[in-house]
């Protein structure tokens, strides 16, 4: 068979570029090594519940009918209603510094006055930042990057808010260490700051089924278990995927979520990776499931992000898991009209994925077990002591991540080169995703559709 | 097609790119821009609509035609006229 298009993978963005090709009548097959369809935003079951691999929240939410926004362009562009997201809004979340706490809601008035109270002489530094965000056009593909440290401090002045505005940003986003791209910075911002939380009841489960039965609906084809080995291409201009399995699928045109390096690595093994590294931000994650809702413990705050000094360190630690800063996230404390089955609490912090990935198998279990209670242990500074209601315990490591994202450091975030204009040395050979550079669980599926529609409904 | 039953086939279009858009008081001669929240790659959809509907290519030269309805009817109606409604 021969397809307009392949994708590879079967996350967000290659669901998202799949929809928009099958709907405009190109033949699409999207190929997903992995058995299960979502990539770094998947789901699984365990012992008989419901888990979501990545997802705390989705970010840019708008309530049901907004007309602007990048939630609405992208539900218009997929032909998808506000119900098959079901976005539900956070009730509150927290930045949590040594004597400092700021709060926001999806009220961005709210965080504002949260920034004034607490930071008086920073707010007018803080306007002229967000005027400055407001103009500028991060969904413009053909720009350079620039740090947003040093754009950002040029309006605040105070270290210490500095820090606190970078740290949800970062964690939610950043493939590099200290420092983002101010592009970044604007897309992290908006969907944060500006636009805010929301989750499906069901969790990502429902997003992705949707996505696929509309896909399938169209005409297009989802193969999973199939891995691509080798892409194949004759002077520069790609011509067929040979999977693991030894099928060969042609094509006209590839479009990979795989990420750059991943990508480039199937067109030759051997090739030197050129700007194509591999990023290494990765993240533990502790989940607890609770026989109560955390809210009847007096955890009401949807994310709390932490941070035990004054200055963020967001890099690659030098031990496996580092306890300094953390994300809080409850899965519970978001505005439903029912409360979820049983009660959740994730705590993730920053990882040394070589730490991960080398650990012989015999001590990965233990050493789950040991970085859980420790990461648990550091967090109850900021919540309340909910281990005696711990009913069942799963840990997701840089190992996890690399099995379902085939990321090659278990990076959660892609390489710190994003290629905006998707664009790779292989003319027919496209990016999308985590390595094009568009953030969070909208970004990535904007990612996917802008990349198909520059390049793939000509 | 008719003029109207061209009329009729963009609103058609229109809903479906943005469901969200009350366009029961659409004015003809007042660019769609104006009136509603459409963006270049909203734009590109009511051509690419077109095209998968009634296999009409539309030159990117052309798209200024397409600002208005009355606009975008008129420009439609000669390279429509041997089309039936639904083809």
């Amino acid at each position: 068979m021969r397809y307009d298009t392949v994708i590879i993978g079967a996350g967000m963005s290659g669901l998202s570029a799949g929809v928009r090709l099958a709907y405009f009548e190109k033949s699409v097959c999207i190929l997903e090594r992995h058995t299960t369809i979502g990539g770094l935003n998947s789901f699984y079951r365990l012992r008989k519940r419901n888990y979501d691999v990545g997802l705390h929240a989705v970010t840019n939410y708008a309530e049901p009918g907004t007309k602007q926004g990048p939630l609405s362009k992208l539900l218009r562009q997929l032909r998808m209603k506000w119900e098959d997201f079901d976005l539900r809004p956070q009730l509150r979340s927290s930045i949590v510094f040594p004597d400092c706490a700021l709060h926001f809601t999806n009220q961005f008035n709210f965080f504002v006055e949260q920034i004034s109270a607490a930071f008086p002489q920073q707010i007018d530094g803080f306007r002229r930042l967000v005027a400055r965000i407001a103009e500028h056009d991060a969904l413009d593909l053909e720009r350079s990057t620039l740090s947003a440290r040093q754009v950002v401090s040029e309006y605040i002045r105070d270290p210490l808010l500095l820090d606190m505005i970078f740290c949800p940003l970062m964690f939610y986003g950043s493939a590099t260490p200290h420092d983002m791209d101010f592009n970044q910075f604007v897309i992290m911002f908006k969907s944060i700051f500006h636009e805010g939380f929301g989750r499906p009841f069901d969790g990502i489960r429902l997003i992705l089924k949707r996505l696929v039965k509309h896909f399938k609906a169209l005409g297009g084809h989802l193969k999973l278990h199939a891995g691509v080995q080798e892409i194949r291409q004759t002077n520069g201009v790609a011509t067929s995927v040979l999977l693991e399995d030894g099928t060969e699928i042609e094509a006209e045109n590839i479009l990979s979520s795989a990420g750059a390096a991943e990508t480039m690595r199937m067109v030759d093994p051997n090739a030197p990776l050129l700007k194509a590294e591999p990023g290494d931000i990765s993240f533990v994650e502790s989940i607890s499931v609770l026989d109560c809702e955390p809210a009847s413990l007096g955890h009401r705050d949807t994310i709390v992000f932490y941070s035990d000094s004054k200055n963020f360190h967001y890099e690659r630690p030098n031990v496996p898991v580092d306890l300094r800063s953390g994300i809080v996230c409850s899965p519970n404390n978001f505005d439903y009209s029912q409360p979820l089955e049983d009660g959740r609490i994730r705590i993730t912090a920053l990882a040394d994925p070589h730490y991960w990935l080398n650990l012989p198998e015999e001590e990965y279990v233990a050493a789950k077990d040991y970085w859980n209670s420790q990461i648990i242990q550091s967090a109850l500074r900021h919540l309340p002591d909910f281990r005696p209601h711990v009913i069942d315990t799963d840990v997701f490591t840089p190992r996890t991540i690399r099995r379902f994202t085939g990321h090659v450091n278990g990076c959660v975030y892609g390489a710190p080169q994003k290629f905006v204009n998707g664009q790779t040395s292989v003319r027919n050979l496209y990016l999308c995703g985590t390595d094009q550079g568009f953030l969070g669980i909208v970004g990535a599926m904007l990612s996917g559709i802008t990349i198909a529609n520059r390049y793939l409904l000509k | 097609m008719t003029s109207d039953q061209i009329r009729q086939v963009i609103l058609e279009i229109l809903e479906r790119i943005a469901p969200d858009e009350d366009l029961t008081d659409l004015d003809d001669v007042r660019p769609f821009r104006e009136q509603m929240e459409l963006d270049s790659m909203d734009f590109l959809d009511i051509v690419m609509e077109l095209r998968k509907m009634y296999r009409i290519q539309i030159p990117e030269e052309d798209y200024s035609n397409l600002n208005t309805m009355a606009g975008t009817v008129s420009y439609l109606l000669p390279r429509l006229k041997d089309v039936a409604v639904g083809a």
